[in-house]
């Protein structure tokens, strides 16, 4: 077949699907919904790994689709670059989403938005790969945003719910205000560039190196860092960087499959893709590279102290998502970008499977989400056990998983770096690697393992701060007291199994060609003299194994056997020791536990002060000043001096007489006086 | 080129098919009335099909004139034309009033024949106004179309329509005084021509130009509205009916924006490179400002007017910025804006039927009893709040871009649109659409009927196109931008 028909084939697929489930969500049965959108998720992974085939023989694509709009000298095309960045995107988006698609037959079942389910996930897919197959800033823009709306869409999936809609919604603001920067730094591309194409772009990067624009005042700014930083913005939205990470942990309210897909494996990385698309802009710059490497040592640590607290099992990890989304602009920031992009695929395998485990849970526990309800579940969910465990091992950094390859390759890049913020930012990804073991564990072993917590009347007061209103909806009610866990069905556990098998393995396969090797030549560019700390690292670098032994020699994995020992002795041994730590520090955990307060600075700050400016606005400029004084009032003027004419008006004859006298006296002694 | 009079076509059959169904008199007649008016509306806006498919895409002149003469005395001519600027805002005119025939259909029962009247023969005085390009044509035209809409605001408002309807009279009559002064100098500068193509090129020095933009500016940015001049329409808004407010945010707004482009840029060019700052300050003013007020609006009616002033914001931005970009921008916004805020106000009309209130507070789940209407009403609070892959982003887009090369900080004030679009536009959908049912009448809701369906959907499908496949739309205006461009950029002072 015609490689371009092929290309074009990826989006659609699940585009149809998305329409065909979504259009007739109301006619069509739930087996026509879910296979139409499966299978054409399928065919888009299947499409996706020829596509990917013919990419590493060398058969690379970058050409238009259709012309979107031209306007003045320019040119805004919707069209495909396919090289091996987007095919490593497309094979992680059409193998995660395709994995979801299946689980969420077991999972919505009893949903009577089930059609409508399907067809935003496809929806979802097509957009994802419409954004990763762009080869120019306004289709990337355009992908940017269609993800955002199905992200709010499925936040606000069980519309009926108060925390739902308001989640969704602030989801949506705070990735518009991401997405503010994000425009402003694609007109800094266009009206300096003349081009919104990436390859014309990044051609002709290295010309505006020096170029200066003037801001504010007489002061000169590097074109490179505004732009860059304009960009970045969009990045910290989409991929939630503080302080623009606040709606992450509320999209949690959305159906736990979308977690995965969406708040976790793909649409969170869509910043971090970006970033490394743009690399060719990001290396001209090493200010803008400081501020992402700060940023995201920043998120990299802070948010994985608020993992420690949750007991909510998806805000436990939808914290690691945060923390994890931090490393990854870490590497980004020390110029590791196939590092970032090599640790955003692994992290969607073993990130979608713990959602999804945690999801198989929620199952098993009747959508109770609260771990210290739960305990000893591996007896009753194998299979959810192993795979978790698995998952977690791989988050962790265990010697030879997954994870371990992309965040020790983070670590050690890190360490290299020289520019400003990195050795805060090493510091604080190290620390990270024990905080992250002392999270994940506490998780599994209060899950898993203990004292079996369920099925009690006495239930903890329900989970988190937002959701006392949905102990009545039918989505949240637990375990009856004597009832067991059960294991979840084929569907459920396929998926999680068919993703523990890349968490074990892709990082062995993968580190080799990804990183040392040629897959991202010419597709990602660093500058090696100014930012060599990748290629110091890969000096060292001897193969996975190798790689692997050397750990034994390096801190990350004593600080997550730390982790994990702490969190054993902590949660299995010495439950009285966590509480006592929490009475003793209430400061800090009141601190942790109202998340540094971002959200009420924002409610406080942003959303009530803006309905004040609205209202005093409205009130103080339109109705009173415009309207009141001067609209009406020269309305009003107007009327008085009609009523001051109207006296005059009197109807007498001898009035009129009078005043026509008066009249003639005057005209007289003017006439008179002419002279 | 059809040898068809196309343009004396859009103007007078839909007045001549407005008398024609005045003729069927009283309410005893009231479906024919509607038959009647939905065949003329149809028949009209048939009938401007041929000017975008005739259309010559490649001359940036005016196309499909036509030339009479009117009142040889003072040299005043019956001409028409249309170039790339004007000829899809004589089509999207002649759409809307489909849609506004078939918006009243069920709804409105009292003094129907009158009532489609007054759209049909508005519909064909407004074309008259896009096509005119005789002064003293567009003038009559420009004055006789507050007729119409004085009615629809007067008879069939709301409440308080009587003061609605007297200070939108009154504002834009007072704008309109001006705007014939300026008229009579240029005639009598010009020695004796009212051509606005003559006038185009009429020589004049900095300060007679300085006062016939400022006549021409109190004229339009009262229609446009421009802020301060705009308070009238958040009432106007409320009290007229559906139909009232689907044409006066879909067409009238447009008028005051094309009187820019057609008298003050090519007529006074150096007063309006003068006086960019000044109109690119009154712009994001009613961006930020207005932004902020339709945030915190209770009456969904005046959120969405607020909110068709900030995007005309965006269109008299776009403007005098002085680029292809920023014009064409402005352009497809102002196209989009009849689709999609048309499609808004008609959403709101399809709730007040219901229930009998535009309160916000009065809703909230709606949703659960009218799920294809939530669908639907929620494409277009995203392309309100210009989500991409609607209409709605893709004027947002453009003037944005230009805006970034004329002035970071401009387009930085401009691009807040982006955050407030949003808030104002999800935050009224969060509380009238989702949640749970808030109240009886929200219970007893029926979702919308086929006439409502199918008033929507083809209004989403023109949202959609526009917004994945701009091209046809710009496409045409190219030519004449440039050529006002370039007649801009070259002085008038000799």
């Amino acid at each position: 077949m015609n490689m371009q028909k092929l290309y074009l084939l990826v989006p659609l697929a699940p585009l149809f699907g998305a329409i065909i489930a979504g259009l007739f969500c109301r006619v069509i049965p739930r087996w026509l919904a879910h296979t139409v959108t499966i299978a054409g998720v399928a065919v888009a992974f299947v499409a996706s790994l020829l596509i990917f085939q013919d990419v590493q023989a060398g058969n690379t694509f970058n050409g238009p689709v259709y012309t979107w709009m031209t306007s003045g000298d320019y040119t805004f095309e919707v069209g495909f670059l396919i090289d091996t960045l987007t095919t490593t995107m497309m094979l992680v988006v059409t193998f995660v989403s395709l994995m979801v698609h299946i689980y969420t037959i077991g999972y919505m079942q009893d949903d009577p938005g089930y059609n409508r389910f399907f067809s935003y996930i496809s929806l979802f897919t097509f957009s994802m790969l419409m954004l990763v197959m762009a080869n120019n800033f306004m289709q990337l823009f355009f992908g940017w945003e269609a993800v955002g709306l199905v992200s709010y869409l499925l936040i606000g999936f069980w519309y009926t719910r108060p925390t739902a809609i308001f989640a969704n919604m602030k989801a949506f603001l705070v990735n518009r205000v991401g997405d503010f920067g994000f425009l402003l730094g694609i007109g800094l591309v266009l009206a300096h560039f003349g081009s919104l194409d990436y390859a014309t772009v990044f051609a002709n990067a290295p010309e505006f190196a020096a170029t200066t624009i003037n801001i504010w005042g007489e002061q000169q700014w590097s074109l490179m860092t505004v732009t860059c930083i304009c960009l970045f913005i969009g990045a910290m939205g989409k991929s939630a960087q503080v302080p623009l990470h606040v709606w992450l942990p509320d999209s949690m309210e959305g159906p736990t499959p979308i977690s995965a897909l969406i708040h976790a494996a793909t649409m969170v990385t869509a910043g971090i893709f970006m970033v490394a698309r743009m690399s060719p802009l990001f290396e001209l710059s090493t200010t803008a590279l400081s501020f992402v490497i700060v940023i995201g040592a920043i998120t990299a640590l802070f948010m994985g102290f608020l993992g420690i607290i949750q007991n909510d099992i998806k805000r436990v990890v939808a914290y690691s998502t945060l923390s994890q989304l931090g490393y990854m602009t870490v590497a980004l920031g020390a110029s590791a970008y196939s590092v970032a992009i090599f640790h955003l695929m692994t992290h969607a395998f073993f990130k979608a499977l713990l959602f999804l485990a945690a999801g198989s849970v929620i199952i098993g526990m009747h959508h109770d989400q609260d771990i210290r309800n739960m305990g000893g579940l591996r007896k009753y969910m194998p299979i959810t056990w192993i795979t978790s465990l698995i998952g977690s091992l791989a988050l962790i950094g265990t010697p030879l998983t997954a994870g371990f390859y992309s965040k020790d390759s983070i670590i050690e890049a890190v360490k290299f770096s020289t520019i400003p913020g990195a050795g805060f930012a090493y510091y604080a990804v190290l620390a990270g690697v024990f905080v992250t073991a002392f999270y994940s564990f506490r998780m599994y072993f209060l899950v898993f393992h203990g004292k079996e917590r369920f099925g009690q009347a006495d239930h903890h007061e329900h989970h988190g701060d937002h959701d006392d209103e949905e102990v009545a909806h039918d989505h949240h009610h637990g375990l009856a007291p004597g009832q067991k866990p059960h294991e979840t069905p084929w569907v459920v556990t396929l998926p999680l199994v068919l993703l523990a098998i890349p968490s074990l393995i892709i990082g062995y396969i993968g580190i080799e060609p990804m990183l040392a090797g040629d897959f991202f030549k010419g597709v990602i560019h660093v500058d090696a003299a100014a930012h060599p700390a990748l290629a110091q690292f890969l000096d060292e670098f001897h193969g996975p194994l190798a790689m692997a032994l050397h750990a034994v020699k390096t801190p990350p994995l004593y600080l997550a056997l730390a982790g994990v020992a702490l969190s054993w002795f902590f949660y299995l041994k010495r439950l009285d020791i966590p509480a006592a730590i929490q009475r003793r520090f209430s400061a800090i955990y009141t601190l942790l536990d109202n998340k540094y307060y971002f959200d009420k600075i924002n409610d406080f700050v942003f959303a009530g002060g803006a309905r004040l400016l609205g209202k005093g606005l409205w009130r103080g400029g339109d109705v009173a000043v415009i309207d009141g004084l001067i609209v009406n009032g020269s309305a009003r003027l107007v009327g008085w001096f009609a009523t001051v004419i109207r006296r005059v008006q009197t109807g007498y004859v001898y009035h009129y007489a009078f005043t026509m006298i008066i009249g003639v006296f005057v005209l007289m002694t003017l006439w008179i006086n002419r002279a | 080129m059809s040898t068809y009079p196309l343009l004396s076509l859009a103007i007078w059959l839909p007045i001549a098919a407005g008398i024609i169904v005045l003729l069927t008199g009283s309410d005893r007649n009231a479906p024919l009335a509607r038959m009647l008016a939905l065949v003329g509306a149809i028949a009209s806006f048939l009938v401007t099909i041929p000017l975008w498919a005739g259309f010559d895409v490649a001359y940036g002149g005016m196309q499909f004139v036509e030339m009479g003469s009117w009142i040889p005395r003072f040299n005043v001519n019956y001409h028409l034309g249309v170039d790339g600027i004007s000829m899809l805002f004589v089509i999207l005119n002649a759409f809307v009033t489909v849609i506004v025939v078939a918006a009243g259909w069920e709804v409105i029962t009292q003094k129907v024949a009158q009532y489609n009247a007054a759209f049909l023969i508005m519909s064909g005085l407004m074309n008259g106004i896009f096509a005119s390009l005789d002064g003293v044509l567009f003038y009559v035209f420009f004055e006789a179309s507050l007729i119409p809409m004085y009615l629809i605001i007067g008879v069939w408002g709301g409440p308080n329509r009587v003061y609605a309807a007297f200070k939108f009279f009154l504002y834009t009559l007072f704008g309109s005084l001006l705007f014939l002064l300026a008229l009579l100098y240029l005639f009598i500068h010009s020695g004796g021509s009212f051509s606005i193509l003559d006038w185009h090129q009429l020589p004049l020095e900095l300060s007679p130009q300085i006062w016939l933009f400022l006549a021409f500016l109190i004229a339009f940015a009262v229609k446009v509205p421009m802020w301060p001049v705009h308070t009238w329409l958040p009432d106007a808004h409320v009290e007229a009916p559906t139909g009232g407010s689907i044409v006066l945010a879909a067409i009238a707004l447009k008028l005051g924006a094309y009187g820019f482009l057609r008298f003050s840029l090519p007529i006074a060019p150096d007063a309006a490179h003068e006086l960019a700052s000044l109109m690119i300050a009154l712009s994001l003013i009613a961006v930020v400002y207005i932004g902020f007020v339709a945030l915190v609006q209770a009456d969904m009616k005046k959120l969405v007017a607020y909110s068709s002033i900030a995007h005309m914001g965006f269109v008299t931005l776009g403007f005098f910025m002085f680029s292809a970009l920023g014009v064409e921008g402005a352009l497809v916004q102002m196209i989009s804006h009849g689709f999609v805020s048309g499609a808004m106000f008609f959403c709101i009309g399809v709730m007040y039927d219901r229930v009998h209130s535009r309160q916000i507070a009065d809703y909230g789940g709606v949703v659960n009893t009218m799920p294809k209407f939530a669908a639907l009403f929620m494409l277009f609070s995203m392309a309100n709040a210009g989500l991409p892959a609607t209409s709605g982003f893709v004027g947002e887009f453009m003037v944005i871009l230009g805006a970034v090369q004329f002035n970071f900080w401009v387009a930085f004030a401009a691009a807040t649109s982006l955050i407030l679009g949003a808030a104002y536009s999800l935050w009224m959908y969060k509380r009238v659409v989702f949640g749970d049912v808030a109240n009886d009448h929200v219970a007893k809701l029926s979702d919308i009927n086929k006439r409502e369906f199918a008033i929507l959907g083809v209004l989403a499908l023109c949202t959609l196109w526009m917004g994945l496949y701009p091209q046809p739309f710009t496409e045409v205006m190219h030519a004449s931008v440039n050529e006002l461009l370039n007649h801009v950029h070259i002085s008038k002072i000799q």
